[in-house]
C-alpha cells in the first residue's frame, strides 16, 4: 500500500452525475476535492454509449425530466453548455391499436387524439395532480425531516409545507391526504375513461418499481415524476441532444472548473476507518488517500457492506441496510435500426417524443403480475425513444437508434437470464412489431439490458436505477435506512450522495446537492 | 383441509413447549427427589426451583458448606471461528482481545442505540472458541451480527448442562471428586476435565461473591456429575439450592441480574426504560480505545452530550426491615428512584439494596435520600420513612473467594 502526501478536504466516491454534483458544489465551497470514478469515465448510468458501430445512445437514463433547478442554479450548468428551452420538450404518445393520444408540452398541458370530455377531465386531473406533487416538491432539495432532532431551519422547512398544505384550501387538502397513498390505478377510475391515457399514466406511475398499477401506493410513484421540472416547467421532459452524455460533461465541466480533482479507472476498495471516523479510502490498486470527509455517491448497501465493512458499524444498521429493497424490475433495450421506424398514426413529432406501449391501465398490470414470481412480462410495457431524430449525429447517416426502458424484467429471474434474455427479447420485438410494423426486419444489432446487466455494467446492485426501491417505505426519512436519512452515516466523516439517498434516482442531481450541502452545513 | 390439518400437526410436533409448559432440565431427576416444597418458576422455559426445602438453610449452604444449583437453563451459545475473537469484540463491550484462552469475563452487550441487551459471562474456551452465557435468547441478534465474519454461532442450551458448586467447601469436594488441578485454576480461570468418558468445563466463577465453580457438561453426562459431587461432598455439607437463596448471595455480591434490576433493551416496550450501561453501574466494560463494538457511537455521544439519565447505586438503609421495591426519595418527598433488590445481609449485618436513580441523584447528589417502605403487619402497612446511604458494591467481600490456593475447609 502506498500512501499519497497530498489531503484533501473531501474524496468522492463515484462518479455518476449525483457524485459529479456533490464533488463540485463541495469544490466551490473552497473544498479540495478528489473525485475517484471506477470506470475509464464519469457519468455512470448517465453516460452517451456507443452500442454498435457508429450508434450512440444514453446508457441508461434517456428522458431529462427532473434535473433539478437549483443543480442548474449552483453549478451554472447552462453556461456549461447546458441549455433547455421551450421547444425541446417532447411529447408522450400513447400507441394504442385504436390510434394514439399525445400529451403536448409540459406533461399535456395539451391532450389530441382524446374526445373533448376526456379533454376536460384530464385539464382537471393534470391540475390537480400538479397541485398534490408541488406539496411534496420542496421536500426533494432539503433533507428529510429528522423527527428525533430537528433543527430550526428543518422545523421551519416542514412548517412551509404544512402551510403549502393549507394554502391548498380545506377540499383539496382532505383530498390530498385521502390519495396520498393510494393506487393509481383506482384514482384514474375516478377521474377518466380514455383507457389509452390511463394506460400511459399508469405506466409513469410505476415505471421504475416493483409495483403494479394496482399496488397501494403506486400513485406515489406518478407524484415523484411530476415533482420533477426541467426548463422551469413540472413534468416537461427532454431528450437531450448528445444523449444524457451531454448532460454530465456539463457538469463535468462545471466540477472541473470549480477546481474538483477527477481520476477514472480508479475504483475504490475500501473506506478507511479509525475509531469510528472515515478517515479516506484505498484503491483497489492500494493506493491510500486522506480526506477530511469521504462522500460515498455509490450505492448505499455496498458503502455500508463492501466499502466500509460490517465491522466497522453496528448490528442494526447492518440489518437496515441489507434489507432495502432493490431488485430492478426495468430492461433497457437498444436498437441500432436500418432507418427510422413508422409508428402507425404517429406524426414526426410525435416519433421525436417519447413513445409508450402501455394500451391500458389492466395491460400494466398483467404485466406485472409474472414479475412477483420471477417471471418476465410477456407482454411488456415500455417508453421509447428515438433519438437519432433529433440528433442524427447518434447514428450513421439514414439510419436510426432505438432507447427503451421495458417492463417487467425482474432482477431475479426464475429461470435465469441467460436462457431468459433471448425469449424476453423477443416479447418485447412482438410489441415492437405491433406498433411499427416491419422494424423487425431493419434491426441491424439489438443490446437488451436486463438488471442482471445493468448491475454487473453500471456497478448498480440489483440493476436498480434508484439504488433502492422508490415506495413508501424507502422514502423521505426511510432513505436509505430509517434513522440515517440525512446523508450522513453512523460514522463521522462519512457521507452518502446517491440516488440510494432522498429524494432517490431519476437524472436530478439532489441527492448529490443536499449531501453537499449537508456536509457544508456541518463545516464538516 | 386435510392438508391445513397435516400443517399444523407437523407444526406442533415443533414446538413441543406448547405440551410441556415447563421443560425439565437434564438434572431434573435429581432435583424433583430433593424438591420438597414443589415450588417451581419458570426460568427460560424451564421448571426450575425457587426453594428445594428450607430458603434460610439454602442460603447458609453457601456461605457456610457448598450449594450446588442447576443453570443449565441459562442461554448458551457456542461461538467458533477464525473471527469469533473480532467477532465478539464487535458484539459485546469488553476488550476480548485481552481474554485469553482459559479465562472467563463478565461482560454485555448493546443495540445500536447503546441499550443494553443483555450481561453474561464469556467464556474463552481456546483461541478460537468460545462459550456466551446470558439470560435471555439472542440468536438472531447473534447471527446477523456475524456477517462479515468468518465464525460459526450455534446456541447450546439444551445440549449443555451447567451447574454451580458455591461455597468455602466447593473446592474441597471437587478435590475429593477427583479434578485433579482444579487447585491451580485462579478466579475466572478456566480449564478442562475428564469425567465419565467426556469432558466437563470448570471454571472459577460463580454469582455468589464466595469461592466457587461453574460446571459445564454434555447433557447425557449431568447425572453422573451430579452424582459424583454429590458423594464427594457428603461430609462436606454439600445441598442442592433454590433461586431464592442464590438470589441473596448475589445480592451481598452487589452483582445485577438482567429484567430484575434493568430492563433489556428487547424487553422494554417503554422508551425511558432502556438502560445504557453508565447507568447500570457497567460503564467499567466501555473501552473506547478498542475496535468498534455496537453502541459505541452512541454510547460516547451520550457520555459526551451528558444524556445520561440514571443510575444504579448500592444503598445502606437504617433498620433491618427489607425495602424491596420501595420508592427512593430526596428529602422525603421528591422521588428520584426504586429499589430493584433488598435485604437484610446475614454476612454484612446490614440492611442493603440496589436501586436505580435518575441523575443527579446518586451521582453527584448523595445525601438526603430516603426510602418509604410499606411494612405489611397483621393486614395493615406500616409506613416507614428510613434513610438510605448510597455505598460502594458488592456489600461483602469474602477473602476465600480469591485466595490461592483455594482454602481446604
Amino acid at each position: 500500500m502506498t500512501s499519497s502526501d497530498l489531503n484533501w478536504d473531501a474524496i468522492v466516491i463515484g462518479g455518476g452525475h449525483n457524485g459529479l454534483v456533490a464533488a463540485a458544489t463541495l469544490a466551490e465551497s473552497g473544498r479540495k476535492v478528489l473525485l475517484l470514478e471506477a470506470g475509464k469515465e464519469v457519468g455512470g448510468a448517465a453516460r452517451t454509449e456507443e452500442f454498435a458501430p457508429g450508434f450512440r445512445v444514453s446508457a441508461v437514463a434517456h428522458l431529462l425530466n427532473r434535473l433539478h433547478p437549483d443543480v442548474v442554479k449552483t453549478l451554472e450548468l447552462e453556461r456549461h453548455g447546458l441549455k433547455v428551452e421551450r421547444g425541446d420538450f417532447v411529447p408522450s404518445v400513447a400507441l394504442s391499436k385504436n390510434g394514439p393520444l399525445t400529451l403536448h408540452g409540459a406533461y399535456g398541458e395539451v391532450l389530441t387524439g382524446a374526445s373533448s370530455a376526456e379533454q376536460s377531465a384530464w385539464k382537471e386531473l393534470r391540475a390537480q395532480l400538479l397541485r398534490y406533487a408541488g406539496v411534496l416538491k420542496p421536500f426533494q432539495s432539503r433533507r428529510p425531516p429528522d423527527l428525533g432532532n430537528m433543527s430550526l431551519a428543518e422545523m421551519t422547512g416542514l412548517g412551509q409545507t404544512a402551510l403549502a398544505l393549507k394554502r391548498l384550501g380545506k377540499e383539496d387538502m382532505r383530498d390530498f391526504l385521502r390519495v396520498l397513498l393510494m393506487n393509481v390505478y383506482d384514482l384514474l377510475d375516478e377521474q377518466l375513461s380514455d383507457d389509452r391515457l390511463k394506460g400511459l399514466l399508469a405506466f409513469d406511475a410505476t415505471l421504475g418499481s416493483h409495483l403494479g398499477p394496482r399496488s397501494p401506493t403506486s400513485l406515489l410513484g406518478l407524484y415523484y415524476r411530476l415533482a420533477g421540472e426541467i426548463g422551469g416547467l413540472a413534468g416537461a421532459q427532454v431528450q437531450p441532444k448528445g444523449g444524457m452524455g451531454a448532460v454530465v460533461a456539463a457538469i463535468r465541466a462545471a466540477a472541473e472548473k470549480a477546481g474538483v480533482s477527477i481520476r477514472h479507472a480508479s475504483p475504490v476498495a475500501r473506506v478507511i476507518v479509525e475509531t469510528g471516523r472515515a478517515i479516506g479510502v484505498v484503491t483497489q490498486s492500494g493506493e491510500a488517500l486522506r480526506a477530511k470527509t469521504v462522500v460515498s455517491a455509490v450505492n448505499p448497501a455496498t458503502t455500508i457492506l463492501d466499502l466500509v465493512g460490517p465491522r466497522e458499524v453496528d448490528t442494526g444498521f447492518v440489518r437496515k441496510v441489507r434489507n432495502i429493497r432493490m431488485k430492478g424490475d426495468a430492461a433497457k433495450l437498444h436498437l441500432a435500426l436500418d432507418r427510422p421506424p413508422q409508428f402507425t398514426g404517429v406524426d414526426t413529432a410525435g416519433h421525436k417524443g417519447r413513445l409508450v406501449i402501455a394500451p391500458s391501465p389492466d395491460h400494466v398490470e398483467r404485466a406485472f403480475n409474472p414479475s412477483k414470481y420471477g417471471e418476465f412480462s410477456p407482454e411488456p410495457v415500455m417508453e421509447i425513444t428515438l433519438p437519432s431524430l433529433a440528433d442524427p449525429s447518434l447514428a450513421p447517416s439514414g439510419a436510426c437508434v432505438l432507447s427503451a426502458v421495458v417492463q417487467y424484467a425482474p432482477y431475479a429471474l426464475k429461470e435465469g437470464w441467460t436462457s431468459g434474455k433471448p425469449k424476453f427479447l423477443k416479447a418485447i420485438m412482438g410489441e415492437l412489431e405491433t406498433y411499427a410494423p416491419g422494424i423487425g426486419a431493419t434491426v441491424r444489432h439489438a443490446e437488451l439490458l436486463t438488471p442482471a446487466d445493468i448491475e454487473d455494467r453500471y456497478r448498480m446492485p440489483g440493476g436498480h436505477w434508484h439504488h433502492g426501491e422508490l415506495q413508501a417505505d424507502q422514502m423521505l426519512m426511510s432513505r436509505p435506512v430509517s434513522g440515517w436519512s440525512g446523508y450522513d452515516t453512523p460514522l463521522e466523516g462519512l457521507f452518502l450522495a446517491g440516488a440510494g439517498s432522498h429524494p432517490g434516482g431519476g437524472i436530478s442531481g439532489a441527492p448529490g446537492l443536499n449531501a453537499a450541502r449537508r456536509i457544508i452545513a456541518m463545516r464538516a | 383441509m386435510i392438508r391445513h390439518v397435516e400443517i399444523n400437526s407437523a407444526r406442533s410436533a415443533a414446538q413441543s413447549h406448547f405440551r410441556t409448559l415447563r421443560l425439565g432440565t437434564p438434572f431434573q431427576p435429581r432435583i424433583d427427589a430433593l424438591g420438597l416444597k414443589q415450588d417451581w418458576y419458570s426460568w427460560a422455559g424451564y421448571r426450575a426451583p425457587h426453594s428445594l426445602w428450607d430458603e434460610e438453610l439454602e442460603y447458609f449452604a453457601i456461605r457456610s458448606q457448598a450449594a450446588l444449583f442447576d443453570i443449565s437453563p441459562m442461554t448458551k451459545y457456542r461461538i467458533e471461528g477464525p473471527d469469533a475473537e473480532a467477532y465478539l469484540d464487535r458484539v459485546t463491550l469488553r476488550d476480548v482481545t485481552k481474554l485469553k484462552p482459559g479465562r472467563v469475563h463478565y461482560t454485555a452487550w448493546c443495540d445500536d442505540e447503546g441499550f443494553v441487551l443483555d450481561d453474561g459471562t464469556l467464556f474463552r474456551l481456546s483461541p478460537t472458541r468460545f462459550r456466551l452465557c446470558s439470560q435471555e435468547r439472542h440468536l438472531p441478534w447473534l447471527l446477523d451480527s456475524a456477517i462479515g465474519y468468518e465464525v460459526s454461532v450455534e446456541e447450546e442450551t439444551e445440549a449443555v448442562a451447567g451447574l454451580a458448586l458455591q461455597g468455602p467447601t466447593s473446592f474441597a469436594i471437587l478435590r475429593d471428586a477427583g479434578f485433579v488441578g482444579v487447585e491451580r485454576l485462579k478466579v475466572f480461570d478456566l480449564a478442562e476435565f475428564e469425567h465419565d468418558g467426556a469432558t466437563v468445563t470448570i471454571s472459577r466463577t460463580g454469582f455468589t461473591g464466595d469461592l466457587g465453580y461453574e460446571l459445564f457438561v454434555p447433557a447425557d453426562k449431568a447425572l453422573s456429575l451430579w452424582d459424583r459431587l454429590m458423594a464427594a461432598g457428603e461430609l462436606r455439607g454439600i445441598r442442592a439450592i433454590g433461586y431464592t437463596a442464590l438470589n441473596r448471595a448475589r445480592l451481598e455480591a452487589g452483582l445485577i441480574v438482567a429484567n430484575a434490576d434493568f430492563t433489556t433493551s428487547e424487553h422494554a416496550i417503554r422508551t425511558d426504560r432502556l438502560r445504557m450501561p453508565d447507568e447500570i453501574g457497567l460503564g467499567f466494560m466501555i473501552d473506547p480505545d478498542k475496535g468498534h463494538f455496537n453502541g459505541r457511537r452512541a454510547i460516547l455521544e451520550a457520555r459526551a452530550r451528558k444524556k445520561l439519565r440514571h443510575v444504579l447505586v448500592g444503598l445502606e438503609i437504617e433498620g433491618n426491615i427489607p425495602a424491596e421495591h420501595a420508592i427512593v426519595y430526596y428529602r422525603k418527598s421528591q422521588e428520584v428512584g426504586l429499589v430493584s433488590a433488598a435485604m437484610w445481609s446475614p454476612m454484612a449485618k446490614r440492611n442493603i439494596a440496589l436501586a436505580s436513580l435518575k441523575r443527579p441523584y446518586g451521582d453527584t447528589i448523595v445525601d438526603d435520600l430516603w426510602v418509604e417502605i410499606y411494612a405489611m403487619r397483621e393486614l395493615q402497612y406500616q409506613k416507614l420513612m428510613k434513610r438510605a446511604k448510597v455505598v460502594p458494591r458488592p456489600f461483602i467481600k469474602l477473602d476465600r473467594r480469591t485466595a490461592n490456593p483455594p482454602a481446604d475447609f
